[in-house]
């Protein structure tokens, strides 16, 4: 297997761990796992799941990838501290601060519809169906910033060769938990829950597209879509579902959130296109968090050169 | 009353003096610049908001000294809406006057944000003591731009959220409320529009 080092990620850049391990925050998640016994699972359980399975705690035999950009990574304190993630708040730094309420011992994801091998795996169990690799791709929101982050995860044509998929699986739907007592900013429909996403079979079969499960080589905090969630670089950020639940396989284009919220604003497609404006604002430059000055956006997020066949011929402006 | 003053002021400074604290800690976040045009915006509606309310006040409570403070609170509603114009406009746009143009011709929320600001200014220029005297019954006319302006802002706010409408319509509630109070009462509003309501003194 070939691996390949990107020579410019510094360590030394990387905020010390102890200043965000908030461990009076672990605590009172950990109560209230125990106090929110959910299947059966004995207290112990509850709570040696719920340890091993927090932010901070280090992943093994994660292995390098050459689909990795060169590009510095954004410091921890910035991907975990500036987050759009409605479930846990609509402000840029709710979801850090409700982070405790997002249990995520125990959890299953289920996949159904059209495979041949549908199955309900525990979390556990989905986290080892490939080795581990770090990705550091760019995330362009379409909020017209951007960050660099070093994900953790494998790609999801792994875990869909595994299924089977028969021929009449054209789309993946995603959706994630439903939960308000573990994901308070469900008490208001400021969109429509559980959040659900989709994606073109030859997307997700794509191999830039992660299942991420962790962040700096650790287990990926609640804020950031814990404990498993999509990443499809190539596409606003809000394409990439967070603390996914369930993954099915159809035949026909899926309803997404926000297409849902506001259909002439946001699409399927979703991919990131300077030349292609949010109605309401431009999408030709971004903020690259860290940075003082913007920059221009590159169509695909600058992975052009892996993903612009894809949609060889389409209309990327009128499938937005 | 008129000793409340310079603590009025100083109050007014301290949103201003927070936000500059914030910057020097490095409190701001990862997107300080956004923190930054947010946190001027939301003073500028909340000053507004704050400058339309003593006349309802003033008629409520009988405490007719609250005019005093009137002016001060509109020129700080002014003052943070020019900290968010230059915000935008140095921070945000580098001052590539192209972009800008082009900004607040293509973006509506640009265009009706960048509207209301100017129609600050010409209430600010004539805020002084002398212009009221020189302009006399045209300096009411004049400022009633501050209606527009105020509603022009809501409009900004709510047209640049994602999905989150709260804040803009919470906002917006509180303005209706102010204009509502204006529309029933009289005042100054009630005689533009020609709608019989008490027309308890000249000057709202």
């Amino acid at each position: 297997m070939l691996i390949q080092r990107p020579d410019d990620i510094k360590a030394g850049e990387i905020t010390p761990k102890e200043a965000y391990l908030n461990r009076r925050e672990f605590m009172k998640g950990a109560t209230v796992a125990a106090a929110a016994v959910a299947s059966g699972a004995g207290m112990a359980d509850l709570f040696i799941g719920a340890r091993n399975s927090h932010a901070g705690v280090k992943l093994e035999g994660v292995q390098k990838s050459s689909l990795s950009t060169t590009e510095p990574a954004n410091s921890y304190k910035d991907i975990t501290g500036y987050n759009n993630f409605y479930e846990l708040g609509t402000d840029k730094d709710d979801p850090a601060r409700n982070a405790k309420y997002l249990i995520t011992r125990p959890w299953t994801v289920a996949v159904e519809g059209e495979v041949k091998k549908p199955k309900v795996y525990d979390i556990d169990e989905l986290i080892k169906i490939a080795p581990l690799e770090e990705r550091i791709y760019r995330l362009r929101c379409v909020e017209a910033w951007s960050m660099v982050i070093p994900w953790v995860g494998f790609p999801l044509s792994a875990l869909i060769k595994r299924l089977e998929p028969t021929g009449n699986a054209k789309y993946i739907e995603f959706r994630t938990l439903y939960d308000p007592r573990r994901m308070p900013g469900q008490n208001r429909n400021v969109l429509e829950w559980p959040y659900v996403e989709g994606l073109r079979m030859d997307e997700a079969m794509h191999p830039l597209t992660i299942l991420s499960v962790g962040l700096y080589g650790e287990v990926l905090p609640a804020q950031n879509g814990a404990p498993i969630r999509l990443v499809v670089p190539w596409k606003y950020g809000f394409k990439s579902i967070k603390s996914i639940v369930r993954i099915r396989f159809g035949e026909r284009q899926p309803p997404t959130s926000w297409s849902k919220s506001a259909p002439q604003e946001y699409g399927f497609y979703s991919n990131v296109n300077p030349e292609v404006d949010h109605p309401r604002w431009s999408q030709a430059r971004e903020r690259r968090i860290g940075e003082f000055f913007k920059r221009p956006t590159l169509v695909f997020n600058g992975y052009a050169d892996q993903v612009a066949s894809l949609y060889k011929g389409m209309d990327l402006k009128k499938y937005y | 009353m008129k000793s409340l003053k310079p603590i009025v002021f100083l109050s007014c400074l301290v949103p201003l003096a927070l936000l500059a604290w914030d910057g020097y800690a490095d409190n701001l976040g990862a997107n300080p610049i956004e923190a930054i045009t947010r946190a001027t915006g939301k003073w500028t509606l909340i000053l507004l908001l704050v400058t339309l309310a003593i006349t309802p006040l003033r008629k409520i409570s009988g405490w007719q000294s609250l005019i005093k403070f009137r002016r001060m609170l509109g020129l700080f509603a002014f003052f943070y809406a020019c900290l968010h114009f230059t915000t935008y406009v140095w921070l945000d746009q580098f001052f590539e006057v192209p972009s800008i143009v082009k900004d607040i011709a293509k973006r509506p929320f640009i265009t009706v944000g960048f509207t209301s600001f100017v129609l600050l200014i010409p209430l600010a220029v004539t805020s002084t003591s002398g212009m009221i005297r020189r302009l006399g019954k045209r300096w009411q006319q004049l400022h009633r731009l501050v209606y527009i302006s105020a509603i022009g802002g809501v409009l900004h706010f709510l047209w640049l959220v994602k999905a989150d409408i709260r804040r803009p319509v919470l906002y917006g509630s509180i303005l209706a409320l102010l204009l509502a109070y204006r529309l029933v009462r009289g005042g100054s509003w009630s005689a533009a529009l020609k709608i019989p309501g008490k027309n308890l003194s000249a000057s709202s």
